[in-house]
């Protein structure tokens, strides 16, 4: 077997250097009842082509996103990633490394981190981020609890405008550790009262800019509102770009932000792995969950870094840490970073503009068909529209002729009213005039 | 910048005994690296973009006119990251023997399977028409999972091997109050992994401790006295943190549901099992399964992992959305509690549908290896970890005495008493000798734990020059050389980091307004 080193005569000498007869004694622990004396009903070992013919077979049938006009979003987003940071990202020293527990030899992982949360916390305009979490939704939730240990109240206020996901993952946190949560009903109209759902027992308010719906929200007033209840606001955003253009939370008067930043350097992946971001003001950052990295000297008095505060963390804190967070994403992290930093902000604030200009083209090329209205007058690269018929059919017609022209909105959240009509729809610096062109065809096609 | 004090040298590939500054602070092949915020610039780019479209904002009042983000070509990213790689130890440099972590080799096959558009490029909410095929994988490593465990169902979601522990406890907990069974203790030995008595107490339980008998394994005994109608569930790894293999565990599962509890087993140590034995047949309730470790997905430096979760019969029932549901040869994905027909789902655990990227990565290892590849995987890491006992046993000290272990073997400092040398020191001292450090301190019922996991992918010669090294150190230790041990690494390229400094002092972030040293 190709991936396994040991010749039989190697297996041979060395359970005699061990002093057993047979592989079987090593294993003897195990019960003889419950050892199995057969192979188990799967396949037998295959080589690479073969391998490669069968998972080749089932990628085969997936509409890749490059292959045909896309505008899917709806918290993961079709961008363009540069060759290099692939390359970069698959280097061994990268890739096959573990989580940076021997600083001495993980100097180039922790850098990055080190990196990583500077830039987030930069893109954000919050002062302190962490390494990252699983992806944007665990950080909604996580970052729920954070408010409520700060806080030392329980009760979270959801936006209606927060990715239905989102919420499902806020809700189950609720359910299963017992706190008190005020949903707001989806809101494509925009008209939601946010501030009024904002009592003395809240713990958190939990905005997303811009929206599921693509709604592009000033959360000043919302962050004032809370603060005078003794409320934290949690900035949720899951179009990491929208920040090359839009005002950040922390300048808006967020507590904590909780991002998914799929959008740089990490494909579409059907839905992970992923990378959370996780922002949040200097004061809060011991109740901060996931892991962290810190500056510091070497015996040397050499800059390096190190995994830090660490007392926070379930394998020091076992049952009283602030979270059972682990794993970060690391090679999401990474790949995050490199992107970035190839962008810088001149790149970064580029590309936004570019998204915005092909989101705002498309939108009023579908807003001029007949019966086709647009809900969301204030958006960054995705925006709501209204179809007659059911938003469901229309996206699988379109998918018909061969366009994936966007997410409808009752797919997420199939128990929320009003939804049946709206298509969610983004556009990125990937699609051409072509593509929209194609879209705005189809979309007639269909209608008529 | 590094500069040499004390007389030895600071780098690894600094020949040894030349301790001559240089100008630059490099040791040849050892280059500095200042942090991006030092080297780029806001005003450049590696990226080439087009002019946007002539449109009308929509943006309202809410524009951004600066960040602050430094930018790189595409030359000084290339130069700043390798850089960078080179200052990491790696599964692909050398021996990475993290006990309980499961550092084996990461197949480069894989790579390119998760990278096939049909995979790497296709999004969660595309009509699920465009993506059957996507379903079928997601189906097929289902079904490879479950006839591994030999359990009746799975969630695939779990971002990691934590998230999953919080499913498989959430699933017992929504099952439990389904039956109107509210319980509030979660039995957890003291040998767990953090994560567990974490989790437990996430979900609002009290965790009670079970101790471990003399040889490092429980006792049905132990498991009945701390059982209890308040008790909801015991949470036990298997093969245990000691390298061992719970050899009563039918009868603490069997004892555990007497009492109307469930057996919630971690499963990080599966690596030693597969094929071998199958946990449904263990009597557990719930596993989560780290693709990063069991089936090599790569740990990335921390992350990403995948934590699927198999369930029993009692607790299939109450697993999370989303799920894939395989009618002939058409798959559909259930999203929403409301649309699970016959099932009771707790709810959601994460946006979308799982690591798809690890899933890809982890059925192209299954397939590799087939049912036998994957027993003999299993067998050889056993055989290595035993090896590596059997080359050690005579000159190091195991806590539960010379006894045959799964795929890590445990040893304690109690050779190393008198000398004044740590657990710390002896792992340390691994790095100079080109190696990656054991796992130490871990688990915390033996004193200064060093658990040595060498995997089923290193080669004969590997373990010989690992255990001669080892035996080396521990003469060095014991003799008149402690200087090697107590003072390193003396080759990495960096000293011992000073990690007080950096938790009572936290600078979490290069700030613009001063240097880095005094942002905080």
């Amino acid at each position: 077997m190709r991936y396994l080193p040991l010749t039989d005569a190697d297996r041979q000498s060395m359970l005699a250097t061990i002093g057993v007869q047979d592989i079987g004694e090593l294993f003897a622990d195990i019960p003889q009842d419950v050892r199995l004396k057969e192979l188990v009903d799967l396949p037998r070992r295959a080589g690479e082509m073969d391998v490669e013919r069968q998972l080749g077979a089932m990628a085969a049938r997936n509409t890749s996103a490059s292959s045909v006009p896309f505008f899917v979003g709806c918290g993961a987003y079709k961008h363009h990633v540069p060759a290099s940071v692939d390359h970069l990202i698959q280097r061994s020293e990268f890739l096959t490394a573990y989580t940076p527990y021997q600083p001495e030899v993980s100097q180039g992982t922790l850098q990055v981190l080190f990196e990583f949360q500077t830039q987030v916390a930069m893109l954000t305009g919050m002062e302190v981020a962490n390494a990252s979490m699983y992806d944007g939704s665990t950080a909604c939730g996580e970052a729920v609890l954070m408010a409520q240990r700060l806080t030392r109240r329980t009760r979270a206020v959801l936006s209606g405008g927060l990715h239905p996901q989102y919420r499902n993952v806020v809700e189950m946190l609720a359910d299963l550790t017992e706190f008190p949560l005020h949903a707001l009903s989806a809101d494509p109209a925009g008209d939601e009262d946010l501030i009024g759902a904002i009592d003395d027992e809240t713990a958190c308010v939990v905005v997303q800019s811009p929206d599921v719906f693509g709604r592009v929200r000033d959360l000043s007033a919302i962050s004032a509102a809370a603060h005078e209840k003794g409320a934290l606001l949690i900035a949720v955003v899951t179009e990491v770009v929208s920040l090359g253009a839009l005002k950040p939370p922390g300048e808006m008067g967020a507590d904590i932000v909780a991002a998914e930043g799929q959008s740089i350097g990490v494909g579409l992946n059907f839905g992970g792995p992923y990378v959370g971001l996780l922002a949040t003001q200097r004061k809060f950052t011991r109740q901060m969950p996931g892991r962290v990295c810190g500056e510091t000297v070497d015996a040397n008095g050499k800059r390096g870094f190190v995994l830090t505060l660490s007392t926070r963390e379930q394998h020091i804190r076992r049952e009283k840490a602030t979270s059972n967070i682990c794993t970060n994403s690391g090679l999401c992290a990474l790949a995050f970073t490199i992107h970035l930093s190839l962008l810088g902000e001149a790149g970064l604030m580029r590309l936004a503009r570019i998204n915005h200009a092909n989101a705002v083209v498309l939108a009023d090329a579908l807003s001029g068909i007949k019966d086709v209205e647009l809900v969301t007058p204030a958006f960054f690269n995705e925006f709501t529209i209204r179809v007659p018929g059911k938003g469901i059919d229309t996206v699988e017609a379109l998918a018909r002729k061969g366009v994936l022209g966007g997410v409808p909105a009752a797919r997420l959240a199939p128990d929320q009213a009003g939804l049946d009509d709206l298509i969610i729809v983004a556009a990125t610096e990937v699609n051409s005039a072509d593509d929209r062109e194609t879209y705005v065809k189809a979309l007639q096609e269909v209608l008529s | 910048m590094s500069m040499n004090r004390g007389g030895r040298p600071t780098s690894a590939q600094g020949g040894g005994s030349s301790d001559s500054p240089t100008f630059t602070g490099n040791r040849a092949l050892m280059i500095e690296e200042p942090l991006l915020f030092e080297v780029g610039d806001i005003s450049k780019t590696g990226v080439d973009l087009d002019e946007p479209e002539a449109h009308d904002s929509r943006l309202g009042s809410l524009a951004r006119s600066e960040i602050g983000l430094p930018g790189l070509t595409e030359p000084e990213v290339m130069r700043h990251y390798v850089r960078l790689s080179q200052k990491n130890f790696a599964i692909d440099a050398g021996i990475y023997p993290l006990g309980s972590c499961t550092m084996k080799h990461n197949p480069r096959l894989n790579e390119k399977m998760a990278r096939l558009p049909g995979f790497g490029d296709i999004h969660p909410l595309q009509p699920q028409s465009s993506v059957q095929g996507a379903l079928e994988l997601i189906d097929t490593l289902a079904a490879w999972l479950l006839e591994l465990t030999g359990m009746a169902g799975v969630a695939m979601s779990p971002k990691a091997g934590a998230h999953g522990e919080f499913c498989g406890m959430a699933a017992i907990k929504a099952a439990q109050l389904a039956k109107g069974d509210a319980r509030s203790v979660v039995l957890v030995p003291e040998s767990a992994h953090g994560t567990n008595p974490a989790t437990a107490a996430l979900l609002g339980y009290k965790v009670r401790d079970v101790p471990a008998r003399e040889d490092g394994t429980v006792s049905p005994d132990a498991v009945k006295e701390a059982l209890g109608p308040d008790v909801a569930a015991i949470m036990l790894t298997n093969p245990n943190t000691c390298g061992l293999f719970e050899r009563d565990i039918v009868a603490i599962a069997d004892a555990v549901h007497e009492a109307g509890a469930y057996f919630y087993c971690d499963g990080a140590n599966f690596t030693a099992i597969v094929g071998k034995a199958k946990p449904g047949d263990l009597g557990v309730d719930c596993m989560h399964i780290n693709l990063h470790k069991t089936f090599s997905t790569p740990h990335g430096g921390g992350g990403p992992g995948s934590g699927p979760v198999v369930f029993s019969d009692a607790i299939a029932p109450y697993a999370p959305v989303p799920y894939v549901v395989r009618n002939g040869e058409e798959f559909t994905l259930v999203e929403t509690a409301g649309a699970a027909k016959g099932a009771k789902p707790f709810g959601r655990q994460t946006a979308f549908h799982g690591q798809m990227g690890m899933f890809v990565r982890a059925l192209a290892y299954m397939m590799s290896h087939g049912c036998d590849g994957l027993r003999q995987a299993s067998e050889d890491a056993v055989l290595n970890a035993n090896y590596v006992r059997a080359g050690l046993r005579d000159v190091m000290t195991q806590p539960f005495g010379d006894r045959v272990c799964m795929h890590e073997v445990l040893f304690d400092d109690s050779f190393l008493k008198d000398t004044g040398v740590t657990t710390l020191d002896f792992a340390k001292a691994m790095i100079d000798e080109g190696f990656h450090p054991m796992t130490m301190y871990f688990p915390l019922v033996v004193h200064g734990a060093m658990l040595i996991e060498p995997t089923e992918s290193e080669s004969k010669a590997s373990l010989d020059q690992f255990i001669a090294a080892l035996r080396d150190l521990v003469r060095a230790a014991k003799g008149n050389d402690k200087e090697r041990l107590t003072g390193a690494p003396h080759h990495a390229p960096w000293a011992r980091l000073d990690e007080t400094r950096a938790a009572r002092q936290p600078v979490l972030r290069w700030s613009p307004e001063k240097p880095a040293e005094a942002a905080e």
